[in-house]
C-alpha cells in the first residue's frame, strides 16, 4: 500500500453496489483506423440552446467553432477533426441533434499557442479552454451542466476512477501521461483549488498519487463511490449558493494536451464492453467517433442495445450513431423484450437483485449477462428503504423524488437537490421495485429549479 | 409453448381492447390478466439506467402472501381442532383440516373476489392498471377475522375499505391506512357481536345447533386475562398444560390466522430473508410490547396487569400484526429513524389498550391504526432533523 494512502484518512463508503456483468474491456490497446465520418451532438449538454455557425459544407479543422451557446456565447463547441460538415441532422421541434464531419485521413489543428499554465492568468486560461472548445468538459454542481467561466467555484473536484458496470480503468489509460495530467491540473488550479479523489482499493497510476497542486482524497467502497458527487458531498458539501466544478481524468488529459501543444487533440482512449462484443478491449480512437467504424466486426450477432456510456447512465444510440462528448465507454448488451410467464415468482438466477426475493443474492461474485428488460411495470412508490441501499448520501432519496414530483421547490432545495446528479440515482433507479424513473425526475427537478433561480 | 400462448394473446385477444376494439374500456381489466400471465417484455426506454433488478410490484406481493401461507394452512386446521375441542366429538388430523378449510376458503375467496372486483372497476373508471396491492390485503383480511363471520359481511368490509381505505385517495401506494385493518375496524364497530364475545371464534360456535362439551365457552385467552393473569382454559373448558406454549403454537381459540406465533414466525422469517418487510419495525414493535408488559407487571392493579410480559407476545392479534400490517411499507414510517419508533410505539401502545381498555381486547388493531396516522408526522420530524443536520454541517464546513 501507498504511503500516502496510510498517512491520508481513507472515506469507506457502505452503501452500493457493484453489478458485475459479463464482457470487460482486457487491458489491450488497439488502433481504430480514422473514422469517416464523426458528430458532435448537441443533445450531450444539458441546458444548452445551440446557435450554428457553420452550414453544411464548410471546411473545418480541428478546434473551430461549429456552434456557440445561445445563452452564453462564451462558451463554444468545436470540431473533434478538420474535414467537410457533411450533415445538420435535425429532430422534433427543429431540435438539432448531430452536426455530422466527413473527417479528413490527415487532421489538420486549429492554433491556440502552446503555453505554460502556470504562468498564464486565470483569465488567459479561461479564454484558451473557451475558444478551444475544452470548456464543456467542466460542468458543475448544482444542476449537472456546463461551468458558468465567470463563477467562482469553491473548489474543482476530480475523480480518478471510475466505479460504475464495466467502466474504463483510468489507471490504464493515463498510465505514461503523468506529465500531460499535470499540465492539465496546473491550468485547472488557476481557477480553484483541485480536488483529487482516488480509490484506495485499487493500485492508483503515479499520475493521480503524484499529482501536484492538488487536495489529494481517498475513498473506498462499492459503486457510486467512484462518482464525483458522492465525493463532493462527503469531503465538501455544497449549500445553497455554492458551485463546485467538475472533470473527469480524461478531459484534464486533453487539457493538458492544449497547453502542451496548443491543438485540441480530441483522440481518447476508450473501453468497449458488454456481452454483445465479441472481444472487449480499449481502442485509440476519436471523441465523437461512429459506431460504424469503432464496433465494425467486433458485434456478437443479434438484437443489440449500443449504448454511449455505461449500462447505469449512457445513451442508447444505434448501429449508426456516435460516442457522446463526455463518454470513454461504449457497451453493448442484448436488447431482450421478450415476455417471461409467471416471471414475477421463477427464481430467474440470470438476473440481477439487490433484493433476496430472486435467488441471485446467492452467488454474490456472479458475473451476469444482463439484458434491457425493465423485468415488471411502472407502479407507485410502495417499497421503503430501497433506494438508501444504494444511496451513500446523507440525503432521503425517495423524500427528493417525492419533492420534484410535486414541483415542492423549497423542499427539494432541503433535501438536497444541489448536491445531487441524475447519476447518484442511476442505482436506485435500476433497483427500483417500482420502476420509477428516477433518473429522468431528477433532471427535470435540476432543469426546473435552474430555470426558476436564473 | 409459452411463447405460443402469448402468441396467441397478443395476436387474437389483445386486439379487441386496444384502441378502437371493442372491448376497449375493459383494457385494464385484461391487462392485469396478461401480465399476471406474462411479465411483460417492455425494455428500458434509452435514458437512464438500461438495466433492472429482476424484482417487481407482482414478486413483492406474491412474497408477502407465501410468507402468510403457513398461518392460513394452521388456521384451517386448527379451526377444525377449536371446533372439535368444544363439542368433544372424535376427530383426525384430516377432519379438523377438511373442517376447517371448508370454514375459511369462503372467507379467502369473498375476499378476493370483493377487493378484486373494487380494485377492476376503479382500474376501469380512472383507465389505469391495476396495481397488485390487494393481493396481499386480500389474504389479510381473512386471517384477521373471526371464523364466525358471516360472509356477506367479509364482502361489505372489503368494499368499504378498499374504497375509502385505498381507492379515495389514489390507490396503491396513496393510502393512509392499513387496508385490512381498516377492514377489521370496520366491521369490529359496525358489528361487535360478531367480532368479540366467546362463540365467534369456535367453527360452529354461532350456529345453535353446534352441541358444545359441558362447562366450554370458547373464550380466548385475551378475554380471560381480564380475569386472572393465568390458569387459562381451553375450549373444552380444560386448563391448558402450558399457557404460554399452547399460544406459541396457536392451539387457542383466535381470529383465523392469528393464533400460532410459530406459523406467523415462519411468515416473519421468509419476509425477513428476502428483506421485504423492515426488520425495524419487527424488532422495535415486540421491544415496545414487551417493555409496555414489564410495566404492567411492575404496576400489578389488576388481574390483566399481572398477565407475564412474555404471554403478550403470543396470544391475541399481536404477532400477526406486528409481522404482517405494522410492516406494511405504504402506512408504516418510511425513514429509518422513523420505523423504530413507528414500530416501539404500536407495541407499547397495542399492550396498553389491551390492558387498559378490556371492551378493546385487540389494542393491536387499534394501535396499528393510529400509528398509520401518525407514521407521516414522524417521518416528517426525520426528515426536519435531517435538513437541521445538513445546514449545520455546510455552514460548519464553510466556516
Amino acid at each position: 500500500m501507498n504511503l500516502s494512502i496510510i498517512m491520508s484518512k481513507v472515506l469507506r463508503i457502505k452503501k452500493g453496489a457493484n453489478i458485475k456483468l459479463v464482457g470487460g474491456a482486457e487491458k489491450i490497446l488497439a488502433d481504430v483506423p480514422m473514422p469517416s465520418t464523426v458528430a458532435v451532438k448537441p443533445t450531450d449538454f444539458e441546458g444548452t440552446t445551440p446557435k450554428l455557425v457553420v452550414k453544411v459544407g464548410d471546411e473545418v479543422k480541428a478546434g473551430s467553432t461549429l456552434y456557440y451557446n445561445k445563452d452564453n456565447d462564451q462558451i463554444k463547441f468545436t470540431s473533434p477533426v478538420s474535414g467537410e460538415v457533411a450533415e445538420v441532422k435535425r429532430g422534433a421541434k427543429r431540435v438539432i441533434e448531430e452536426i455530422v464531419i466527413v473527417a479528413d485521413k490527415e487532421i489538420k489543428y486549429e492554433d491556440f499557442g502552446a503555453s505554460n499554465p502556470t504562468s498564464e492568468s486565470r483569465e488567459a486560461i479561461i479564454e484558451k479552454l473557451c475558444k478551444s472548445g475544452l470548456w464543456p468538459f467542466i460542468k458543475q454542481r448544482p444542476y449537472d451542466v456546463i461551468a458558468k467561466p465567470n463563477d467562482t467555484p469553491k473548489a474543482i473536484f476530480i475523480s480518478a476512477f471510475d466505479s460504475a458496470p464495466l467502466a474504463p480503468d483510468n489507471d490504464y489509460i493515463l498510465d505514461g501521461k503523468s506529465a500531460t495530467f499535470q499540465m492539465g491540473v496546473d491550468a485547472l488550479a488557476k481557477l480553484a483549488e483541485v480536488h483529487l479523489t482516488v480509490n484506495s482499493a485499487a493500485k492508483a497510476d503515479e499520475a493521480f498519487l503524484q499529482a501536484k497542486n492538488v487536495t489529494l482524497h481517498f475513498i473506498e467502497g462499492p459503486h457510486p463511490a467512484g462518482n464525483v458527487g458522492v465525493q463532493i458531498h462527503h469531503f465538501a458539501p455544497i449549500s445553497k449558493g455554492e458551485v463546485v466544478w467538475t472533470i473527469k481524468p480524461q478531459d484534464v488529459l486533453a487539457i493538458g494536451k492544449l497547453f502542451e501543444t496548443g491543438k485540441y487533440d480530441a483522440s481518447r482512449t476508450v473501453a468497449v464492453s458488454g456481452a454483445q462484443i465479441k472481444t472487449p478491449k480499449y481502442f485509440r480512437t476519436i471523441q465523437g467517433v461512429s459506431m460504424k467504424t469503432l464496433l465494425e466486426g467486433n458485434l456478437k450477432e443479434g438484437n443489440n442495445r449500443i449504448i454511449s456510456g455505461n449500462v447505469l447512465t449512457g445513451d442508447k444510440i444505434g448501429a449508426e450513431g456516435y460516442l457522446g462528448f463526455y463518454d470513454y465507454q461504449v457497451t453493448v448488451i442484448p436488447e431482450g423484450g421478450e415476455a417471461q410467464m409467471f416471471g414475477w415468482i421463477t427464481p430467474n438466477p440470470g438476473k440481477f437483485s439487490i433484493s433476496r426475493a430472486l435467488v441471485s443474492w446467492l452467488s454474490p461474485n456472479k458475473q451476469y449477462n444482463l439484458d434491457a428488460n425493465m423485468n415488471g411495470e411502472e407502479r407507485p412508490f410502495v417499497v421503503t428503504e430501497e433506494y438508501d441501499k444504494v444511496f451513500p448520501f446523507d440525503i432521503y432519496p425517495v423524500q427528493l423524488v417525492k419533492a420534484i414530483m410535486v414541483d415542492d421547490i423549497e423542499l427539494m432545495e432541503n433535501l438536497g437537490i444541489y448536491e445531487v446528479a441524475p447519476e447518484d440515482f442511476a442505482l436506485c433507479e435500476t433497483v427500483c421495485t417500482s420502476k420509477i424513473p428516477t433518473q429522468t425526475i431528477v433532471r427535470n427537478g435540476l432543469a426546473m429549479l435552474r430555470e426558476e433561480m436564473s | 409453448m409459452s411463447n405460443a400462448i402469448h402468441k396467441f394473446l397478443e395476436n387474437n385477444v389483445k386486439p379487441n381492447f386496444d384502441e378502437g376494439g371493442k372491448l376497449e374500456k375493459y383494457l385494464p381489466a385484461y391487462d392485469a390478466l396478461e401480465t399476471f400471465l406474462f411479465v411483460p417484455g417492455h425494455t428500458t426506454n434509452g435514458k437512464g439506467s438500461h438495466i433492472r433488478d429482476g424484482i417487481d410490484m407482482k414478486r413483492t406481493m406474491i412474497m408477502v402472501v407465501l410468507a402468510m401461507v403457513p398461518a392460513l394452512l394452521f388456521g384451517m386446521w386448527n379451526t377444525g381442532y377449536q371446533h372439535f375441542l368444544a363439542t368433544g366429538e372424535a376427530y383426525t388430523f384430516m377432519d379438523a383440516f377438511l373442517y376447517g378449510a371448508l370454514k375459511v376458503l369462503p372467507l379467502v375467496v369473498v375476499s378476493y373476489a370483493a377487493g378484486l372486483g373494487v380494485e377492476f372497476v376503479f382500474a376501469i373508471i380512472n383507465k389505469h392498471q391495476v396495481a397488485e396491492g390487494f393481493l396481499v390485503s386480500g389474504m389479510l383480511i381473512p386471517l384477521c377475522l373471526p371464523v364466525e363471520i358471516p360472509l356477506w359481511m367479509v364482502a361489505a368490509a372489503t368494499i368499504f375499505a378498499v374504497i375509502i381505505g385505498k381507492e379515495v385517495f389514489g390507490g396503491t401506494g396513496m393510502n393512509i391506512l392499513n387496508v385490512a385493518l381498516t377492514a377489521r375496524a370496520f366491521l369490529f364497530f359496525a358489528y361487535p357481536t360478531w367480532m368479540s364475545g366467546d362463540k365467534v371464534w369456535i367453527g360452529g360456535g354461532m350456529d345453535e345447533s353446534v352441541a358444545y362439551a359441558d362447562g366450554s365457552t370458547g373464550a380466548t385467552i385475551l378475554a380471560q386475562a381480564t380475569e386472572k393473569s393465568s390458569g387459562f382454559v381451553d375450549a373444552a373448558g380444560v386448563a391448558y398444560g402450558d399457557s404460554f406454549m399452547s399460544a406459541f403454537l396457536g392451539l387457542i381459540p383466535g381470529s383465523v390466522g392469528e393464533t400460532s406465533t410459530l406459523a406467523i414466525m415462519i411468515g416473519a422469517a421468509i419476509l425477513l430473508i428476502t428483506g421485504i418487510a423492515s426488520w425495524k419495525i419487527m424488532f422495535s414493535g415486540i421491544l415496545g410490547a414487551y417493555v409496555m408488559g414489564l410495566l404492567f407487571n411492575l404496576w400489578g392493579a389488576n388481574p390483566f396487569m399481572e398477565v407475564p410480559a412474555h404471554m403478550h407476545l403470543v396470544i391475541g392479534g399481536f404477532a400477526f400484526g406486528i409481522v404482517f400490517m405494522a410492516t406494511d411499507p405504504v402506512s408504516a414510517a418510511q425513514t429509518a429513524t422513523g420505523k423504530y419508533i413507528y414500530g416501539f410505539l404500536i407495541g407499547f401502545l397495542g399492550i396498553m389498550i389491551r390492558v387498559f381498555n378490556p371492551a378493546y381486547p385487540e389494542g393491536i388493531m387499534l394501535a396499528i391504526l393510529f400509528m398509520n396516522v401518525m407514521a407521516p408526522l414522524i417521518d416528517h420530524y426525520v426528515l426536519e432533523a435531517n435538513i437541521k443536520r445538513r445546514q449545520k454541517r455546510t455552514m460548519a464546513v464553510a466556516a
